[in-house]
Protein backbone atom coordinates (compact mmCIF):
# COMPACT_ATOMS: atom_id res chain seq x y z
CA UNK A 1 0.00 0.00 0.00
CA UNK A 2 1.62 3.30 1.06
CA UNK A 3 2.01 5.91 -1.64
CA UNK A 4 0.38 4.05 -4.53
CA UNK A 5 -2.66 3.43 -2.33
CA UNK A 6 -3.25 7.16 -1.90
CA UNK A 7 -2.75 8.03 -5.51
CA UNK A 8 -5.43 5.56 -6.53
CA UNK A 9 -7.95 6.81 -4.00
CA UNK A 10 -6.82 10.42 -4.21
CA UNK A 11 -7.77 11.04 -0.59
CA UNK A 12 -5.20 13.23 1.09
CA UNK A 13 -5.20 13.89 4.83
CA UNK A 14 -2.25 16.24 4.93
CA UNK A 15 -0.06 17.92 2.40
CA UNK A 16 3.05 19.94 3.18
CA UNK A 17 4.10 22.33 0.42
CA UNK A 18 7.56 23.91 0.48
CA UNK A 19 7.35 23.97 4.28
CA UNK A 20 10.30 25.97 5.57
CA UNK A 21 11.35 26.94 9.06
CA UNK A 22 14.28 29.22 9.76
CA UNK A 23 14.92 29.95 13.45
CA UNK A 24 15.93 33.40 14.66
CA UNK A 25 19.45 32.06 15.17
CA UNK A 26 19.62 31.47 11.41
CA UNK A 27 19.36 27.67 11.68
CA UNK A 28 17.38 26.29 8.75
CA UNK A 29 15.48 23.47 10.44
CA UNK A 30 13.26 22.67 7.46
CA UNK A 31 14.14 23.35 3.81
CA UNK A 32 11.08 23.43 1.54
CA UNK A 33 9.60 20.10 2.64
CA UNK A 34 7.01 18.54 0.32
CA UNK A 35 5.10 15.62 1.79
CA UNK A 36 1.73 13.98 1.26
CA UNK A 37 0.01 11.81 3.84
CA UNK A 38 -3.09 9.93 2.66
CA UNK A 39 -6.05 9.30 4.96
CA UNK A 40 -5.49 6.49 7.40
CA UNK A 41 -1.77 6.13 6.70
CA UNK A 42 0.75 5.79 9.51
CA UNK A 43 4.12 7.22 8.65
CA UNK A 44 7.38 7.15 10.60
CA UNK A 45 9.75 10.07 10.42
CA UNK A 46 13.33 9.04 11.11
CA UNK A 47 16.56 10.98 11.11
CA UNK A 48 19.42 12.08 13.37
CA UNK A 49 18.94 14.57 16.23
CA UNK A 50 18.64 18.05 14.81
CA UNK A 51 17.36 16.82 11.44
CA UNK A 52 14.15 18.80 11.98
CA UNK A 53 11.76 16.00 12.95
CA UNK A 54 10.34 17.77 16.00
CA UNK A 55 10.20 21.09 14.19
CA UNK A 56 8.27 19.53 11.34
CA UNK A 57 5.63 18.04 13.62
CA UNK A 58 5.31 21.30 15.53
CA UNK A 59 5.01 23.31 12.33
CA UNK A 60 1.99 21.23 11.34
CA UNK A 61 -0.11 22.30 14.35
CA UNK A 62 1.79 25.58 14.60
CA UNK A 63 3.23 25.13 18.05
CA UNK A 64 6.20 26.38 16.03
CA UNK A 65 5.32 29.03 13.46
CA UNK A 66 6.55 28.00 9.97
CA UNK A 67 8.57 30.63 8.11
CA UNK A 68 7.01 29.89 4.73
CA UNK A 69 5.17 27.21 2.81
CA UNK A 70 1.77 25.64 3.34
CA UNK A 71 0.34 23.00 5.67
CA UNK A 72 -2.88 21.72 4.10
CA UNK A 73 -5.08 19.59 6.35
CA UNK A 74 -7.73 18.14 4.04
CA UNK A 75 -8.73 21.38 2.29
CA UNK A 76 -7.56 24.02 4.77
CA UNK A 77 -4.22 25.79 4.73
CA UNK A 78 -3.39 25.94 8.44
CA UNK A 79 -0.70 28.58 7.98
CA UNK A 80 -3.34 31.11 6.91
CA UNK A 81 -5.64 30.66 9.91
CA UNK A 82 -6.31 33.31 12.56
CA UNK A 83 -6.12 32.41 16.29
CA UNK A 84 -9.72 31.18 16.65
CA UNK A 85 -9.70 29.08 13.49
CA UNK A 86 -6.28 27.68 14.41
CA UNK A 87 -7.65 26.50 17.76
CA UNK A 88 -10.53 24.77 15.97
CA UNK A 89 -8.08 23.18 13.52
CA UNK A 90 -5.88 21.96 16.40
CA UNK A 91 -8.85 19.92 17.68
CA UNK A 92 -8.50 17.80 14.53
CA UNK A 93 -4.89 16.94 15.35
CA UNK A 94 -4.04 14.88 18.41
CA UNK A 95 -0.49 15.16 19.71
CA UNK A 96 1.55 12.67 21.73
CA UNK A 97 4.81 13.76 23.36
CA UNK A 98 8.24 12.40 24.17
CA UNK A 99 8.18 12.99 27.93
CA UNK A 100 4.41 12.40 27.97
CA UNK A 101 3.78 16.09 28.84
CA UNK A 102 0.94 15.20 31.18
CA UNK A 103 -0.09 17.84 33.68
CA UNK A 104 1.66 16.13 36.55
CA UNK A 105 -0.44 17.49 39.40
CA UNK A 106 -3.79 16.64 37.83
CA UNK A 107 -5.46 13.24 37.92
CA UNK A 108 -5.43 10.76 35.05
CA UNK A 109 -9.08 11.57 34.35
CA UNK A 110 -8.44 15.32 34.26
CA UNK A 111 -5.53 14.75 31.91
CA UNK A 112 -7.63 12.67 29.54
CA UNK A 113 -10.51 15.16 29.65
CA UNK A 114 -8.11 18.02 28.92
CA UNK A 115 -8.14 16.66 25.36
CA UNK A 116 -11.69 18.08 25.11
CA UNK A 117 -10.65 21.63 26.06
CA UNK A 118 -11.08 22.82 22.50
CA UNK A 119 -14.76 21.82 22.61
CA UNK A 120 -15.67 22.98 26.11
CA UNK A 121 -16.08 26.55 27.38
CA UNK A 122 -13.71 28.05 29.95
CA UNK A 123 -15.93 27.87 33.04
CA UNK A 124 -17.11 24.34 32.34
CA UNK A 125 -13.50 23.21 31.99
CA UNK A 126 -12.38 25.26 35.01
CA UNK A 127 -15.08 23.68 37.19
CA UNK A 128 -14.41 20.26 35.62
CA UNK A 129 -18.05 19.97 34.49
CA UNK A 130 -17.43 18.15 31.23
CA UNK A 131 -20.42 16.83 29.22
CA UNK A 132 -21.35 13.29 30.23
CA UNK A 133 -20.58 12.09 26.69
CA UNK A 134 -16.95 13.23 27.12
CA UNK A 135 -16.67 11.49 30.49
CA UNK A 136 -18.11 8.29 29.01
CA UNK A 137 -15.62 8.44 26.15
CA UNK A 138 -12.76 9.04 28.61
CA UNK A 139 -13.74 5.91 30.56
CA UNK A 140 -13.98 3.92 27.30
CA UNK A 141 -10.51 5.04 26.21
CA UNK A 142 -8.94 4.35 29.61
CA UNK A 143 -10.50 0.91 29.51
CA UNK A 144 -9.13 0.37 25.98
CA UNK A 145 -5.56 1.12 27.10
CA UNK A 146 -5.99 -0.85 30.32
CA UNK A 147 -5.88 2.03 32.80
CA UNK A 148 -9.49 2.18 33.98
CA UNK A 149 -8.45 1.44 37.57
CA UNK A 150 -6.03 4.40 37.49
CA UNK A 151 -8.59 7.07 36.60
CA UNK A 152 -8.38 8.76 40.02
CA UNK A 153 -4.61 8.55 40.45
CA UNK A 154 -2.48 11.63 40.03
CA UNK A 155 -0.45 11.58 36.82
CA UNK A 156 2.88 11.74 38.68
CA UNK A 157 2.10 8.45 40.42
CA UNK A 158 2.16 6.51 37.13
CA UNK A 159 5.02 4.67 35.45
CA UNK A 160 6.42 5.81 32.10
CA UNK A 161 4.42 3.37 30.01
CA UNK A 162 1.22 4.19 31.90
CA UNK A 163 1.77 7.91 31.45
CA UNK A 164 2.23 7.50 27.72
CA UNK A 165 -1.05 5.55 27.58
CA UNK A 166 -2.76 8.49 29.28
CA UNK A 167 -1.10 10.75 26.71
CA UNK A 168 -2.56 8.57 23.96
CA UNK A 169 -6.04 8.81 25.52
CA UNK A 170 -5.73 12.60 25.74
CA UNK A 171 -4.90 12.76 22.04
CA UNK A 172 -7.66 10.34 21.00
CA UNK A 173 -10.46 11.93 23.01
CA UNK A 174 -10.07 14.94 20.72
CA UNK A 175 -11.52 12.65 18.06
CA UNK A 176 -8.73 13.73 15.71
CA UNK A 177 -8.23 12.93 12.04
CA UNK A 178 -4.47 13.05 12.32
CA UNK A 179 -2.06 12.07 15.09
CA UNK A 180 1.21 13.92 15.54
CA UNK A 181 3.51 11.74 17.60
CA UNK A 182 6.84 13.09 18.83
CA UNK A 183 9.30 10.40 19.95
CA UNK A 184 6.68 8.34 21.84
CA UNK A 185 9.17 5.78 23.07
CA UNK A 186 12.28 7.86 23.77
CA UNK A 187 11.88 7.67 27.55
CA UNK A 188 10.70 4.05 27.71
CA UNK A 189 12.40 0.67 28.05
CA UNK A 190 12.52 -1.61 24.97
CA UNK A 191 9.56 -3.78 25.95
CA UNK A 192 7.30 -0.87 26.88
CA UNK A 193 8.43 0.90 23.69
CA UNK A 194 7.10 -1.95 21.59
CA UNK A 195 3.85 -2.10 23.53
CA UNK A 196 3.32 1.63 23.06
CA UNK A 197 4.15 1.52 19.34
CA UNK A 198 1.84 -1.45 18.88
CA UNK A 199 -0.94 0.35 20.76
CA UNK A 200 -0.57 3.53 18.70
CA UNK A 201 -0.55 1.71 15.36
CA UNK A 202 -3.45 -0.54 16.41
CA UNK A 203 -5.54 2.43 17.51
CA UNK A 204 -4.79 4.23 14.23
CA UNK A 205 -5.99 1.19 12.32
CA UNK A 206 -9.15 0.84 14.44
CA UNK A 207 -10.07 4.47 13.91
CA UNK A 208 -8.71 4.95 10.41
CA UNK A 209 -6.37 7.66 11.69
CA UNK A 210 -3.44 9.06 9.79
CA UNK A 211 -0.32 9.54 11.91
CA UNK A 212 3.15 10.99 11.68
CA UNK A 213 5.44 9.35 14.21
CA UNK A 214 8.85 10.86 14.94
CA UNK A 215 11.08 8.09 16.06
CA UNK A 216 14.84 7.67 16.34
CA UNK A 217 14.68 3.88 16.77
CA UNK A 218 14.91 2.63 13.18
CA UNK A 219 14.21 -0.99 14.09
CA UNK A 220 11.04 -0.05 15.93
CA UNK A 221 9.84 2.05 12.98
CA UNK A 222 10.46 -0.78 10.53
CA UNK A 223 8.61 -3.19 12.78
CA UNK A 224 5.33 -1.30 13.07
CA UNK A 225 5.02 1.29 10.33
CA UNK A 226 4.32 0.75 6.59
CA UNK A 227 5.95 3.96 5.33
CA UNK A 228 9.18 5.56 6.43
CA UNK A 229 10.41 9.05 5.64
CA UNK A 230 14.03 9.91 6.35
CA UNK A 231 14.97 13.45 7.22
CA UNK A 232 18.48 14.89 7.15
CA UNK A 233 19.46 18.54 7.66
CA UNK A 234 15.83 19.55 7.09
CA UNK A 235 15.43 17.72 3.81
CA UNK A 236 13.67 14.48 2.89
CA UNK A 237 16.32 12.01 1.75
CA UNK A 238 14.26 8.81 1.89
CA UNK A 239 10.60 7.94 1.40
CA UNK A 240 9.52 4.34 1.02
CA UNK A 241 8.55 1.05 2.60
CA UNK A 242 10.65 -0.35 5.48
CA UNK A 243 12.14 -3.07 3.30
CA UNK A 244 13.69 -0.43 1.02
CA UNK A 245 15.68 0.96 3.93
CA UNK A 246 19.08 -0.55 3.11
CA UNK A 247 22.46 0.11 4.68
CA UNK A 248 23.20 2.68 1.93
CA UNK A 249 19.96 4.51 2.64
CA UNK A 250 20.66 4.56 6.38
CA UNK A 251 24.11 5.97 5.65
CA UNK A 252 22.47 8.65 3.56
CA UNK A 253 20.13 9.57 6.44
CA UNK A 254 22.42 9.24 9.43
CA UNK A 255 25.95 9.27 8.01
CA UNK A 256 28.67 6.65 7.84
CA UNK A 257 28.28 3.72 10.27
CA UNK A 258 28.07 -0.05 10.17
CA UNK A 259 24.34 -0.67 9.62
CA UNK A 260 24.35 -4.40 8.96
CA UNK A 261 23.71 -5.24 12.63
CA UNK A 262 20.68 -2.91 12.75
CA UNK A 263 19.12 -4.44 9.66
CA UNK A 264 19.74 -7.99 10.91
CA UNK A 265 18.31 -7.11 14.31
CA UNK A 266 15.16 -5.92 12.62
CA UNK A 267 14.75 -9.19 10.79
CA UNK A 268 15.25 -11.11 14.03
CA UNK A 269 12.72 -8.94 15.78
CA UNK A 270 10.17 -9.54 13.07
CA UNK A 271 10.57 -13.27 13.52
CA UNK A 272 10.08 -12.92 17.26
CA UNK A 273 7.02 -10.76 16.74
CA UNK A 274 5.60 -13.23 14.23
CA UNK A 275 6.19 -16.12 16.62
CA UNK A 276 4.27 -14.40 19.44
CA UNK B 1 58.07 29.66 44.38
CA UNK B 2 56.96 27.65 47.35
CA UNK B 3 59.15 24.69 46.44
CA UNK B 4 62.77 25.22 47.44
CA UNK B 5 65.81 23.08 47.15
CA UNK B 6 68.01 22.74 50.19
CA UNK B 7 70.78 20.21 50.60
CA UNK B 8 69.35 18.18 47.77
CA UNK B 9 65.97 17.78 49.50
CA UNK B 10 62.81 19.46 48.21
CA UNK B 11 61.20 21.70 50.76
CA UNK B 12 57.63 22.91 50.40
CA UNK B 13 56.26 26.03 52.07
CA UNK B 14 52.74 27.38 51.81
CA UNK B 15 53.93 30.90 50.99
CA UNK B 16 56.99 32.41 49.40
CA UNK B 17 59.07 34.89 51.39
CA UNK B 18 57.52 37.81 49.51
CA UNK B 19 54.00 36.60 50.27
CA UNK B 20 54.94 36.22 53.95
CA UNK B 21 56.13 39.83 54.17
CA UNK B 22 53.00 41.16 52.46
CA UNK B 23 50.81 39.22 54.88
CA UNK B 24 52.76 40.39 57.91
CA UNK B 25 52.38 44.04 56.91
CA UNK B 26 48.71 43.43 56.15
CA UNK B 27 48.06 42.23 59.70
CA UNK B 28 50.08 45.14 61.13
CA UNK B 29 48.03 47.65 59.17
CA UNK B 30 44.79 46.00 60.24
CA UNK B 31 45.77 46.18 63.93
CA UNK B 32 46.76 49.83 63.62
CA UNK B 33 43.39 50.75 62.05
CA UNK B 34 41.58 48.83 64.80
CA UNK B 35 43.54 50.60 67.55
CA UNK B 36 42.90 54.05 66.07
CA UNK B 37 39.18 53.40 65.62
CA UNK B 38 38.93 52.11 69.17
CA UNK B 39 40.50 55.36 70.38
CA UNK B 40 37.99 57.52 68.47
CA UNK B 41 34.95 55.52 69.53
CA UNK B 42 36.08 55.47 73.12
CA UNK B 43 36.44 59.26 73.20
CA UNK B 44 32.90 59.82 71.96
CA UNK B 45 31.29 57.25 74.24
CA UNK B 46 29.71 58.25 77.52
CA UNK B 47 31.18 55.38 79.49
CA UNK B 48 28.97 56.07 82.44
CA UNK B 49 25.94 54.77 80.47
CA UNK B 50 27.78 51.66 79.36
CA UNK B 51 28.94 50.78 82.89
CA UNK B 52 25.44 51.54 84.09
CA UNK B 53 23.69 49.37 81.43
CA UNK B 54 23.60 46.07 83.36
CA UNK B 55 22.14 47.79 86.40
CA UNK B 56 19.41 49.48 84.33
CA UNK B 57 18.64 46.26 82.47
CA UNK B 58 18.36 44.47 85.78
CA UNK B 59 16.15 47.28 87.09
CA UNK B 60 13.77 46.97 84.11
CA UNK B 61 13.76 43.20 84.44
CA UNK B 62 12.71 43.37 88.10
CA UNK B 63 10.05 45.97 87.29
CA UNK B 64 8.76 43.90 84.34
CA UNK B 65 8.50 40.62 86.29
CA UNK B 66 6.11 39.18 87.04
CA UNK B 67 3.98 40.24 84.05
CA UNK B 68 0.67 41.79 84.93
CA UNK B 69 -1.41 38.74 84.06
CA UNK B 70 -4.83 40.35 84.64
CA UNK B 71 -3.99 42.80 81.81
CA UNK B 72 -4.53 39.87 79.40
CA UNK B 73 -8.28 40.61 79.36
CA UNK B 74 -7.51 43.84 77.53
CA UNK B 75 -5.19 42.17 75.01
CA UNK B 76 -7.60 39.71 73.40
CA UNK B 77 -9.12 42.25 71.07
CA UNK B 78 -5.80 43.86 69.96
CA UNK B 79 -4.10 40.53 69.22
CA UNK B 80 -7.20 39.46 67.25
CA UNK B 81 -6.91 42.73 65.30
CA UNK B 82 -3.24 42.00 64.66
CA UNK B 83 -4.01 38.51 63.33
CA UNK B 84 -6.76 39.95 61.13
CA UNK B 85 -4.48 42.68 59.77
CA UNK B 86 -1.93 40.03 58.80
CA UNK B 87 -4.47 37.62 57.30
CA UNK B 88 -6.57 40.15 55.39
CA UNK B 89 -3.46 41.98 54.22
CA UNK B 90 -1.98 38.72 52.90
CA UNK B 91 -5.20 37.75 51.10
CA UNK B 92 -5.53 41.17 49.42
CA UNK B 93 -1.84 41.05 48.49
CA UNK B 94 -2.22 37.63 46.89
CA UNK B 95 -5.21 38.77 44.82
CA UNK B 96 -3.17 41.67 43.48
CA UNK B 97 0.11 39.74 43.19
CA UNK B 98 -1.21 36.95 40.93
CA UNK B 99 -2.00 39.16 37.92
CA UNK B 100 1.19 41.16 38.46
CA UNK B 101 3.20 37.90 38.49
CA UNK B 102 1.63 36.72 35.22
CA UNK B 103 2.38 40.10 33.65
CA UNK B 104 5.97 39.97 34.91
CA UNK B 105 6.90 36.40 33.97
CA UNK B 106 8.75 36.28 30.66
CA UNK B 107 6.75 33.32 29.37
CA UNK B 108 3.28 34.71 30.13
CA UNK B 109 3.62 38.50 29.79
CA UNK B 110 1.56 39.92 26.92
CA UNK B 111 4.35 42.35 26.10
CA UNK B 112 7.94 42.04 27.27
CA UNK B 113 8.67 45.54 26.05
CA UNK B 114 5.89 47.60 27.67
CA UNK B 115 3.91 45.63 30.26
CA UNK B 116 6.69 43.62 31.85
CA UNK B 117 8.71 46.68 32.97
CA UNK B 118 5.56 48.16 34.56
CA UNK B 119 4.92 44.92 36.46
CA UNK B 120 8.54 44.80 37.59
CA UNK B 121 8.30 48.42 38.73
CA UNK B 122 5.27 47.55 40.87
CA UNK B 123 7.19 44.66 42.39
CA UNK B 124 10.29 46.69 43.17
CA UNK B 125 8.49 49.77 44.47
CA UNK B 126 6.13 47.93 46.84
CA UNK B 127 8.95 45.74 48.11
CA UNK B 128 11.42 48.53 48.74
CA UNK B 129 9.32 50.45 51.29
CA UNK B 130 8.89 49.00 54.78
CA UNK B 131 5.33 48.34 55.98
CA UNK B 132 5.84 50.75 58.90
CA UNK B 133 6.50 53.54 56.41
CA UNK B 134 3.53 52.48 54.28
CA UNK B 135 1.44 52.61 57.47
CA UNK B 136 2.65 56.15 58.28
CA UNK B 137 1.73 57.29 54.76
CA UNK B 138 -1.64 55.57 54.83
CA UNK B 139 -2.55 56.94 58.25
CA UNK B 140 -2.00 60.39 56.84
CA UNK B 141 -4.25 59.54 53.90
CA UNK B 142 -7.05 57.39 55.34
CA UNK B 143 -6.69 58.08 59.05
CA UNK B 144 -5.47 55.84 61.89
CA UNK B 145 -6.92 52.40 62.55
CA UNK B 146 -6.97 48.78 61.52
CA UNK B 147 -7.88 49.54 57.90
CA UNK B 148 -4.65 51.49 57.36
CA UNK B 149 -2.74 48.54 58.80
CA UNK B 150 -4.42 46.06 56.47
CA UNK B 151 -3.66 48.16 53.41
CA UNK B 152 -0.06 48.79 54.53
CA UNK B 153 0.55 45.04 54.95
CA UNK B 154 -1.16 44.33 51.62
CA UNK B 155 0.89 46.84 49.64
CA UNK B 156 4.13 45.76 51.26
CA UNK B 157 3.41 42.10 50.41
CA UNK B 158 2.45 42.51 46.72
CA UNK B 159 6.01 42.77 45.50
CA UNK B 160 7.28 39.91 47.65
CA UNK B 161 4.51 37.51 46.56
CA UNK B 162 4.55 38.58 42.92
CA UNK B 163 8.33 38.18 42.69
CA UNK B 164 8.35 34.64 44.07
CA UNK B 165 5.31 33.71 41.95
CA UNK B 166 6.70 35.04 38.68
CA UNK B 167 9.93 33.15 39.29
CA UNK B 168 7.85 29.99 39.76
CA UNK B 169 5.94 30.73 36.54
CA UNK B 170 9.18 31.14 34.62
CA UNK B 171 10.41 27.77 35.85
CA UNK B 172 7.42 25.68 34.74
CA UNK B 173 7.74 22.72 32.38
CA UNK B 174 6.94 24.11 28.94
CA UNK B 175 6.00 20.70 27.51
CA UNK B 176 2.80 20.60 29.60
CA UNK B 177 1.82 24.02 28.27
CA UNK B 178 2.53 22.83 24.71
CA UNK B 179 0.41 19.73 25.23
CA UNK B 180 -2.59 21.75 26.44
CA UNK B 181 -2.15 24.26 23.59
CA UNK B 182 -2.08 21.41 21.08
CA UNK B 183 -5.59 20.29 22.13
CA UNK B 184 -7.02 23.54 20.78
CA UNK B 185 -7.49 25.08 24.23
CA UNK B 186 -7.99 28.84 24.55
CA UNK B 187 -5.47 31.16 26.17
CA UNK B 188 -7.30 31.08 29.51
CA UNK B 189 -7.70 27.31 29.40
CA UNK B 190 -3.98 26.92 28.75
CA UNK B 191 -3.40 29.05 31.85
CA UNK B 192 -5.87 27.08 33.99
CA UNK B 193 -4.66 23.64 32.88
CA UNK B 194 -1.08 24.09 31.74
CA UNK B 195 0.30 26.70 34.13
CA UNK B 196 -1.82 26.97 37.31
CA UNK B 197 -1.44 23.33 38.45
CA UNK B 198 2.32 23.68 38.08
CA UNK B 199 2.58 26.79 40.27
CA UNK B 200 0.07 25.72 42.95
CA UNK B 201 2.73 24.39 45.37
CA UNK B 202 4.75 27.59 45.00
CA UNK B 203 1.61 29.68 45.46
CA UNK B 204 0.61 27.91 48.66
CA UNK B 205 4.16 28.09 49.98
CA UNK B 206 4.45 31.81 49.26
CA UNK B 207 1.03 32.47 50.83
CA UNK B 208 1.79 30.87 54.19
CA UNK B 209 5.35 32.18 54.26
CA UNK B 210 4.16 35.75 53.70
CA UNK B 211 1.32 35.34 56.23
CA UNK B 212 3.90 34.20 58.76
CA UNK B 213 6.06 37.30 58.09
CA UNK B 214 3.03 39.59 58.15
CA UNK B 215 1.99 38.48 61.64
CA UNK B 216 5.36 39.68 62.91
CA UNK B 217 5.18 42.90 60.89
CA UNK B 218 1.64 43.70 61.99
CA UNK B 219 2.57 43.53 65.70
CA UNK B 220 4.58 46.73 65.33
CA UNK B 221 2.12 48.62 63.12
CA UNK B 222 0.27 49.83 66.23
CA UNK B 223 3.36 51.81 67.22
CA UNK B 224 2.44 54.34 64.55
CA UNK B 225 -1.30 54.03 65.14
CA UNK B 226 -2.30 51.51 62.51
CA UNK B 227 -4.19 49.20 64.87
CA UNK B 228 -3.37 45.93 66.56
CA UNK B 229 -1.38 45.03 69.65
CA UNK B 230 1.38 47.53 68.86
CA UNK B 231 -0.96 50.26 70.07
CA UNK B 232 -1.06 48.71 73.56
CA UNK B 233 2.69 48.22 73.45
CA UNK B 234 3.40 51.85 72.68
CA UNK B 235 0.98 53.19 75.28
CA UNK B 236 2.38 50.84 77.94
CA UNK B 237 5.92 51.94 77.07
CA UNK B 238 4.92 55.59 77.25
CA UNK B 239 3.64 55.24 80.81
CA UNK B 240 6.54 52.92 81.78
CA UNK B 241 4.13 50.11 82.66
CA UNK B 242 6.80 47.41 82.41
CA UNK B 243 4.71 44.46 83.68
CA UNK B 244 2.25 45.19 80.84
CA UNK B 245 5.07 45.43 78.29
CA UNK B 246 6.41 42.02 79.29
CA UNK B 247 2.96 40.48 79.01
CA UNK B 248 2.47 42.00 75.55
CA UNK B 249 5.84 40.62 74.43
CA UNK B 250 4.80 37.18 75.69
CA UNK B 251 1.50 37.38 73.78
CA UNK B 252 3.34 38.41 70.58
CA UNK B 253 5.76 35.53 71.07
CA UNK B 254 2.84 33.10 71.43
CA UNK B 255 1.19 34.44 68.26
CA UNK B 256 4.40 34.11 66.27
CA UNK B 257 5.04 30.57 67.52
CA UNK B 258 1.47 29.68 66.57
CA UNK B 259 1.86 31.11 63.08
CA UNK B 260 5.16 29.26 62.60
CA UNK B 261 3.44 26.03 63.58
CA UNK B 262 0.48 26.61 61.27
CA UNK B 263 2.64 27.52 58.27
CA UNK B 264 4.92 24.51 58.84
CA UNK B 265 1.83 22.26 58.92
CA UNK B 266 0.34 23.80 55.79
CA UNK B 267 3.61 23.60 53.87
CA UNK B 268 4.04 19.98 54.90
CA UNK B 269 0.51 19.16 53.73
CA UNK B 270 1.03 20.74 50.30
CA UNK B 271 4.43 19.41 49.34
Amino acid sequence: MGLSHCRVRGLLMLRLQKLTKTYKTGDQALKAIDLEVPKGQVLALIGPSGAGKSTMIRCINRLVEPTSGAVILENTDLTKLGPGALRRARREMGMIFQEYALVERLTVMENVLSGRLGYVGFWRSFLRRYPQADVDEAFRLLDRVGLLHMADKRADELSGGQRQRVGICRALIQNPKLLLVDEPTASLDPKTSRQIMRLITELCRERGLAAIINIHDVALAQMFVPRIVGLRFGEIVFDGVPAALTAEKLTEIYGEEDWEATIEAVEDDEEVEAAQ
Amino acid sequence: MPVLEKDGAQIWRRHTLREKLVRWFGWLLGLLVFAICWQIISQSTTWFFVWDAPRIANDIWTRATPPRWEYITQLGRPIWDTLNIATLGTIIALFLAVPVAFLAARNTTPSALFIRPVALLIIVSTRSINSLIWALLLIAIIGPGVFAGVIAIAIRSIGFCAKLLYEAIEEIDHAQVEAITATGASRWQVMAYGIVPQIMPAFAGVAVFRWDINIRESTVLGLVGAGGIGLQLSSSLNVLAWPQVSLILLVILAAVVLSEWVSAKVRGAII
